[in-house]
């Protein structure tokens, strides 16, 4: 959704000059089409609906699945919160755990060495395959979710911070040495600000990784959440209801991911210009 | 001059390791160089590139562990950095989310002396540099030349006793060079600092400095030590006087840039032509003959 709005501000303004200066206009493109697009694509869903004749049980009409939203709203609104908890938890925990951790690997040459290889090992075993094992662990609470959500988000977030952490010039450093800077000044005042545009960027594919982990792990057993809600809404055949589930994950998606824009745009004092946008 | 600082046989050698794959010894960068500077004295160290001046000034600075040999400032033994020296890095090295006044206050909040006065200070080192309507841009919106001015003020805002400097000005167009000698030249005189000026210009060297130290090819020795007698304050007039074509042609000579011109003969009129570099050592040596 968030790429589709970008697409629509470059394109013009790439292809056509002019538009660049033509404040109005951009702003008039931007501002239409992305909901247009949404309303052609649910106009054509509803006409195949309508007419191939699709069954309610497989493809439910936007409006029966609207009118499924506005008839369970407290029911989706107080999923979704079980379901927000889980990911937002899993993203703070990542962002916790990841950043000492690429702080400890970026600059210890042991810690490198000893903990790098794991972490890849790690990163590359499906999170679906642990999903049940942690359900055993933590039971079908939220903390085998929140365990999930965690354990997806938190990869991106050690590997970014790391590699920002270690963009650090080497004569910035130097000069913080050279006047005998303690090394919490050295990450504070140099190392992490020169790795926050990367810290962001990894913030912002973990956000959205933490709500899939979120999700994986309502399927894989519990008693409440979005995914929780779709899958009982599915088992007994409530396709609309299913259907609203997930546009309520989507806007959790996408809420998620902005609230990391916003704090992004709060910081951007602190960012080097380049990474503005 | 009373002694400020004293280098006895400091040796570098960086071993296998430190060089990475396929190097099959150790690399001597430094082979063995003692020389002396007094207090107040702008030192360069004029060598070609590749020659160990960068790692001299390191060691110089404490920012690099030296090999064998003794470095000693004020007749103590440099053995990490010190907070009263000023370096100057080859780029200007700014950190792109500071402004440029935040950049010029970094050292005094890295050693716990951001007050008033070094607020004040800042500023003022910013309007001698020509700059004090930017304290509030980024480093990303000035110049090159500007950028450097800048890390000059970073450099000195913590009034150093010593300022190393490696090859400040060596990215910048000769005119912006220039403008930046007599800014440093003018500085320098307010501050009374000890300067060590790393360069692989002759001409700047010349132009700056009461000694140049002229370095070997790798590994790097000192081939010669040229007193400059030039007096201070120095201008763009000093640049064609047939004396510092003279100290401008012993350096060429000494780097080995001229062999086959004789030494210049030391009366010479001092209206030559324009003189810089190896071309105006030559211009003067076909006048001298
Ligand atoms: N940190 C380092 N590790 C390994 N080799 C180095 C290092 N620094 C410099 N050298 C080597 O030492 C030699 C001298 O380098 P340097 O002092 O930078 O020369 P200069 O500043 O005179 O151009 C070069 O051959 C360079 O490759
Ligand atoms: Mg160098």
């Amino acid at each position: 959704m968030v790429e589709c709005t970008v697409r629509f501000r470059v394109g013009p303004m790439a292809t056509e000059r002019s538009a660049m200066f033509d404040l109005s206009r951009v702003d008039w493109q931007r501002l239409a089409l992305p909901p247009l697009g949404l309303i052609v694509v649910v106009a054509l869903w509803h006409v195949a609906c309508v007419g191939l004749d699709i069954q309610v049980s497989v493809l439910p009409r936007p409006s029966l699945v609207l009118e499924a939203a506005i008839k369970r709203w407290d029911l989706l609104l107080s999923e979704g919160w079980v379901t927000l908890k889980e990911t937002i938890y899993g993203f703070l925990l990542a962002l916790v755990l990841g950043i000492p951790l690429a702080v400890a690997v970026a600059n210890s040459r042991v810690l490198n060495l000893t903990f790098y290889p794991l972490l890849i090992a790690l990163q590359s075993v499906p999170k679906v395959a642990l999903a049940p094992i942690l359900l055993v662990w933590l039971g079908i609470g939220i903390e085998s979710k929140l365990a999930i959500a965690w354990l997806v988000a938190f990869f991106p977030v050690v590997v970014d911070t790391a590699a920002g952490l270690q963009s650090t010039p080497r004569e910035l450093l130097e000069l913080a040495r050279s006047l005998r800077a303690s090394p919490w000044q050295i990450f504070w005042k140099v190392q992490f600000p020169a790795a926050l545009p990367f810290i962001m960027t990894g913030s912002k594919v973990a956000v959205t990784l933490a709500v899939i982990g979120a999700v994986i792990g309502e399927f894989v057993g519990s008693s409440e959440g979005l995914g929780y809600l779709l899958l009982s809404a599915t088992s007994q055949i409530n396709t609309p209801l299913a259907f609203a589930s997930l546009f309520a994950l989507a806007i959790l998606g996408i809420v998620s991911y902005l609230a990391v824009v916003l704090v992004e745009r709060l910081l951007a004092p602190l960012l080097p210009p380049t990474t503005r946008h | 001059m009373k002694p400020f600082g004293v280098l006895d046989d400091v040796r570098k050698v960086f071993e296998r390791s430190e060089l990475g794959r396929g190097a099959r010894e150790p690399l001597v960068a430094i082979e063995s160089i003692s020389c002396t500077f007094g207090e107040g004295e702008l030192v360069s160290l004029l060598g070609p590139s590749g020659c160990g001046k960068t790692t001299l000034l390191r060691i110089i600075a404490g920012l690099m562990p030296k090999s064998a040999g003794s470095v000693r400032i004020r007749g103590e033994e440099v053995v990490e950095p010190h907070a009263d020296f000023g370096f100057v890095f080859q780029t200007p090295n700014l950190m792109p989310w500071r402004s440029v006044i935040d950049n010029v206050l970094f050292p005094l909040e890295i050693i716990g002396r951001l007050d008033a006065a070094g607020r004040k200070r800042a500023h003022d080192l910013l309007e001698i540099v020509g700059l004090g309507d930017f304290h509030a841009s980024r480093p990303h919106q000035l110049s090159g030349g500007m950028q450097q001015r800048v890390s000059l003020c970073r450099a000195l805002v913590h009034q150093p006793t010593l300022i190393l400097m490696d090859e400040p000005f060596g990215a910048l167009d000769e005119l912006t060079r220039m403008e930046m000698n007599d800014l440093l030249l003018d500085i320098r005189v307010r501050t009374r600092a000890t300067v060590v000026f790393v360069t692989h210009s002759i001409a700047e060297a010349v132009y700056l400095s009461d000694r140049v130290l002229v370095f070997s090819r790798r590994p790097g020795r000192i081939v010669e030590d040229i007193t400059v007698d030039l007096p201070y304050p120095r201008s763009a007039a000093t640049r064609y006087t047939a004396r510092f074509s003279e100290l401008d042609q012993r350096a060429s000579r000494a780097l080995g840039v001229i062999k086959d011109v004789p030494p210049p003969v030391a009366h010479g009129a001092s209206d030559d032509g324009p003189h810089g570099g190896v071309h105006g050592a030559l211009q003067g040596g076909t006048h001298g003959h």
